[in-house]
This record gives C-alpha cells, sequence and structure tokens, in this order.
C-alpha cells in the first residue's frame, strides 16, 4: 500500500515538485499501478536473474577517431539557459 | 497529383518520367497539411527548408543519382532529431531545444534523397497510448476527429493517414509505432531491438526503445527499414546481420488464444480477428495453436522496467542543460521548480514510478524480478519460432477510444497497449496490419492485426504482410 508520505519521498529524491492535489492523485493512481504489476509476484519465484539466457553480443570498437574539439561547443553552449563565455553557468553549489 | 496512392516505387517512376518534379511533391503535401492540420494536429511544424531541400534533391537526380528515397517525404515524431531544428519530445522542457546533430536515422535517410516535412505531435517523452499528453495539445484521429490517433507517435500516424505525407518514423518503446498505426488505418513495423540505430532519438527506456517506419504499404515500410537497418558507431547496441535468409510462401502462424481472449478485447475486434485468421487460412497459410504462458505477464514487466529506465534517463532535464528553467532560492529548488513546472503529469507520475521500483527495499522485489520474468517471456517466444515462423495477435484490444475517454485513469490506458508491450520485452519485431474496419455510430473505424517474429525476421513480416495486403 502506498501511503501520502512515501509519495512525497519519492518526489523529493527524484527532484519533482509536486502540488497538494497532485500528490492525493499520484497517491491513489501509483497504488494501482503496483497493485496490476504485483501479479508478477505469484509467478514461479526463480532467483532473480538466474535465468538468464541473452543471446546478446558484444559489440565492441576502438576509441578513437573523435571529433574535432569544440566542434559542438557553440551550438550546446547556446542551448543553455545561463552561460558565461565558453561555459555553462550554474548556482554557487558550496 | 494523387497523393493518396503514392508510394516510393512510384515516386521514383514518376520522377524518372518527369511526371512531376520533387518540387511539386512537396508542395502537394505542404498543400495537404495546410487543409487538414488545424483540425487534426498532426504536425506541430513544418520545417521551413523543405522547398530548399527539394531543389537540392531534384538536382541530384537531374544528374542522374540514383537514390532510394529521391523526394520522398518523411514527417518526423518530436522525439528524432534533425541538426538546426527544434525537438521538443512533446514537453515544456524542451520546448526550445535546438539540436546540435542529425540522428543517424535522419542523417541515413536525407543521404537516400527523403524530404523531413517537419515533426509531429506525441506524448510527451513518448509516454502514453493517445497523444493526449502532449505539452502542444491534442492529436485527433482523421478518421474520426472526436477520437484519438493512438501513441505515442499519433501524431506520425495521423499525418500519414490524412495524406500529408507518404511515410512517417515514430518511435515503439511498449507500442507507440504500432497502436497508432492500427488505429489510423497504416502499416507500422517495430524493427528487432538494436536493428536501427537510436543515435539522436531521445531516450525513453533504453532497453525497449527503437525507431519505426509508419506507412501506407508493406513495401514502403520494408524500403525504409532497409535503408535505416545496421550497426552504427554511435550506438553500442546497435546490430544487424548481413546474411540473407529464405522465406517460404507459405507460413506457419501461431495464434496465441489464452492471451488474445482476455477481459476488455472488444467484440468487434475479435470478429475481426477471426476473419483474418480465416482469410490467412483462405491464403494458404498454416494456423497452428500455441502459448505464451509468461506473455501475459509483459505488461506488468514492461510497467516496472520502462518507469526504472526512465527516471534515470530523464534525470538529466535539470534546467541547466537544455533551455527550460525555473529560478529558485539555490540550486537544488532550480531543479525542484523546473522538473515541476517542465514535466507534465504523466512524466512525473513514471518517473516517480521508476524511482520506487528502483529504491532500496523494493529493487529485488519489482526490478530484479521484472529482469527475470523478462528473461521467461523471451524464453517462450524462441520457444515457439522453433515451430512457427510468426505469431499473430490483434494490434490494440480496441479500435480508437474518445479524447478524454481514458486519460482520468492511468492504468486503463495501460491496457491498450496489452498486445503490443511483449515485443519490446522480448526485443522481437512485430508490424501492424489494417485489417479492415469496424461499425462505430454512423460511421467505421480502422483496425489492426499485429505479426511478430524472431529476431531479425523482418523479412517474414514483410512477407506475411504482403500476402494478407494482396500486394503485388
Amino acid at each position: 500500500m502506498i501511503e501520502r508520505r512515501d509519495v512525497e519521498k519519492l518526489a523529493k529524491l527524484a527532484r519533482i515538485e509536486l502540488s497538494g492535489d497532485e500528490t492525493d492523485s499520484f497517491v491513489k493512481e501509483i497504488d494501482s499501478i503496483i497493485g496490476y504489476v504485483d501479479q508478477i509476484q505469484s509467478v514461479g519465484t526463480t532467483t532473480p536473474q538466474a535465468t538468464t539466457t541473452h543471446s546478446q553480443t558484444n559489440v565492441m570498437r576502438e576509441d578513437v577517431h573523435p571529433h574535432e574539439t569544440g566542434f559542438y561547443t557553440k551550438d550546446i553552449i547556446d542551448g543553455a539557459p545561463d552561460k558565461e563565455g565558453n561555459y555553462i553557468k550554474v548556482k554557487k553549489i558550496l | 497529383m494523387d497523393l493518396k496512392s503514392l508510394t516510393i516505387k512510384k515516386v521514383k517512376e514518376g520522377l524518372t518520367k518527369k511526371e512531376f518534379s520533387v518540387l511539386d511533391l512537396v508542395r502537394g503535401y505542404k498543400k495537404a497539411i495546410d487543409e487538414r492540420n488545424h483540425t487534426v494536429h498532426a504536425f506541430l511544424e513544418v520545417f521551413d527548408d523543405i522547398e530548399e531541400k527539394a531543389k537540392n534533391v531534384q538536382k541530384l537526380v537531374d544528374e542522374g543519382n540514383d537514390l532510394p528515397l529521391a523526394g520522398v517525404s518523411v514527417a518526423l515524431k518530436d522525439n528524432i532529431l534533425v541538426k538546426g531544428h527544434v525537438a521538443s519530445a512533446g514537453s515544456h522542457i524542451l520546448e526550445h531545444f535546438v539540436s546540435p546533430y542529425d540522428s543517424t536515422a535522419v542523417s541515413k535517410l536525407q543521404s537516400a534523397g527523403a524530404i523531413i516535412l517537419g515533426r509531429t505531435n506525441m506524448d510527451e517523452f513518448a509516454m502514453g497510448s493517445s497523444t493526449e499528453n502532449s505539452a502542444f495539445g491534442v492529436t485527433r484521429n482523421p478518421h474520426d476527429t472526436g477520437r484519438v490517433p493512438g501513441g505515442s507517435s499519433g501524431g506520425s500516424a495521423a499525418a500519414v493517414a490524412m495524406d500529408a505525407t507518404l511515410l512517417a518514423l515514430g518511435s515503439d518503446t511498449g507500442g507507440s509505432v504500432r497502436q497508432p498505426a492500427s488505429f489510423c488505418g497504416c502499416v507500422g513495423l517495430k524493427p528487432t531491438y538494436g536493428s536501427i540505430s537510436r543515435h539522436g532519438l531521445i531516450a525513453l527506456g533504453s532497453s525497449l526503445d527503437i525507431i519505426g517506419p509508419i506507412t501506407r504499404t508493406v513495401s514502403d515500410a520494408e524500403i525504409v527499414f532497409d535503408t535505416l537497418k545496421g550497426q552504427d558507431a554511435f550506438d553500442s547496441t546497435s546490430y544487424y546481420p548481413s546474411e540473407k535468409k529464405e522465406v517460404k510462401d507459405k507460413l506457419r502462424i501461431g495464434v496465441p488464444r489464452q492471451m488474445v481472449y482476455v477481459p476488455g478485447l472488444d467484440d468487434r475486434i475479435a470478429k475481426n480477428f477471426e476473419e483474418s485468421i480465416f482469410k490467412l487460412q483462405n491464403l494458404g497459410h498454416e494456423i497452428i495453436d500455441i502459448e505464451l504462458p509468461n506473455a501475459p505477464y509483459a505488461l506488468s514487466v514492461y510497467y516496472i522496467i520502462m518507469p526504472a529506465e526512465a527516471s534515470s534517463n530523464l534525470a538529466r532535464f535539470d534546467g541547466v542543460k537544455y533551455g527550460f528553467h525555473r529560478n529558485g532560492q539555490n540550486l537544488i529548488e532550480d531543479y525542484f521548480l523546473t522538473r515541476g513546472a517542465g514535466f507534465g503529469k504523466e512524466t512525473r507520475r513514471r518517473i516517480i514510478l521508476g524511482t520506487y521500483v528502483l529504491s532500496s527495499g523494493y529493487y529485488d522485489a519489482y526490478y530484479s524480478k521484472a529482469n527475470a520474468m523478462r528473461d521467461l517471456i523471451r524464453n517462450d517466444y524462441n520457444k515457439v519460432f522453433e515451430t512457427v515462423d510468426v505469431v499473430l495477435t490483434p494490434t490494440a484490444p480496441t479500435p480508437a477510444f474518445k479524447i478524454g475517454e481514458k486519460i482520468e485513469d492511468p492504468l486503463s490506458m495501460y491496457l491498450a497497449d496489452i498486445f503490443t508491450v511483449p515485443a519490446n520485452i522480448s526485443g522481437n519485431p512485430a508490424i501492424s496490419i489494417p485489417s479492415g474496419t469496424v461499425l462505430e455510430g454512423e460511421g467505421s473505424l480502422p483496425v489492426g492485426i499485429q505479426f511478430v517474429a524472431n529476431h531479425y525476421r523482418e523479412d517474414v513480416l514483410f512477407s506475411i504482410g504482403k500476402s494478407f495486403l494482396q500486394e503485388i
């Protein structure tokens, strides 16, 4: 059972601001989704990941041929909301 | 010019015989967009460089270059990047994001001579089955404008259905190409996971996402897929085997009736499905009853793995890098305000759900368990493909539903993907093929059937699709 304080804690962890009304509707909706997905708990309880039989292949490449230094810098910096020269500007964290 | 009956092959012939020019085609589609887009709202933007691009491609054609997609118009889902153009993923948080590079899919399309007409509406970050979750308004189904086009690639499917582009690209994480294709009467292909590069596709669930074409014919889907497939140095999960395999004329079709006949299956869909089976038998294919014992759990597995991956993929949108920003007292408050205001309701709901299934104490019960179940589902498919060539189900349990019908109840919306999600969980290729219409009130609505094949056997899907539609 998901409770209001669970949703508040998760929203905090996920760095998302929720309004009071929205928290209430999320409690109800997330609880109903978890109620649905809980059906997998009833299925043959093999140890998680013990059955891994992926027929997957590693695709490797040499770490070479980088793009020219600074090739994308201007376009990327231009997209940032706050900048100074070739830097993205953020608030002081220390 | 009759845009309705155009195919890639007919475009090629017309350009070769000089019956029309690339510019004529582009102007024809622009006119169709101007006529219908204000009602349907399939396109978010028509690019302002289409005439210039058309002239460039015409020049290459005139010089005798043989380009496989010369003059072919493509509408792009708003999560596929084109250098110098906005790609917003249907979200306010990326409303002003201009891509500094081309996605691999777009590079390949443009090298093949295709014209990118513009970007189409979608559920925010591809989260939805109706295109109602877009931050930029709903898209309407061209067959009935009171109904949804499906989603999340609803704008792409609607653009093809309203004859405003020859074809479109969408992305499919849990059915987002196939379900809107079925709601709009189009062909929609979800290729094998990894067969088309995801470089330049805005991520939702990275172990599930794949780009796929929405077209009017199976042959067009095949040509687009052949242009886009293959390994790409920018996506280490991309791969496609080079050897070609044989496809038999008469195929063995597995029908998992236990999985299909579930509560919520519309009677008209059931009837259309049985008629489709009958038609396939008459075409000489063999119908075999099969079981996929774990596939009914795919939707539960999906709603654990996808939000988990989405919650980490969307962590990058923090108000520092991508334009959208809300100012607070300090950096952490900036994050809260930016993400609270920039993400829509469904996106926030899924990020919180993903945070829950990944949090300590619940990780093993949900995320690890879902991954173990994923292996069981994949094994189910591997096993049935020892005895059948394709698996047949309806594409969606209902025809297009009404705008607003499911938006307040997330779980009922999720159930729209019940038949499409298993192929994303297992990575198998799947295609939705129009299978006629069902009656609805005074009118009718298109519906589709879905074929799933073994990994890298898109060739089998194209063969059975052409057989079903009697395409030559």
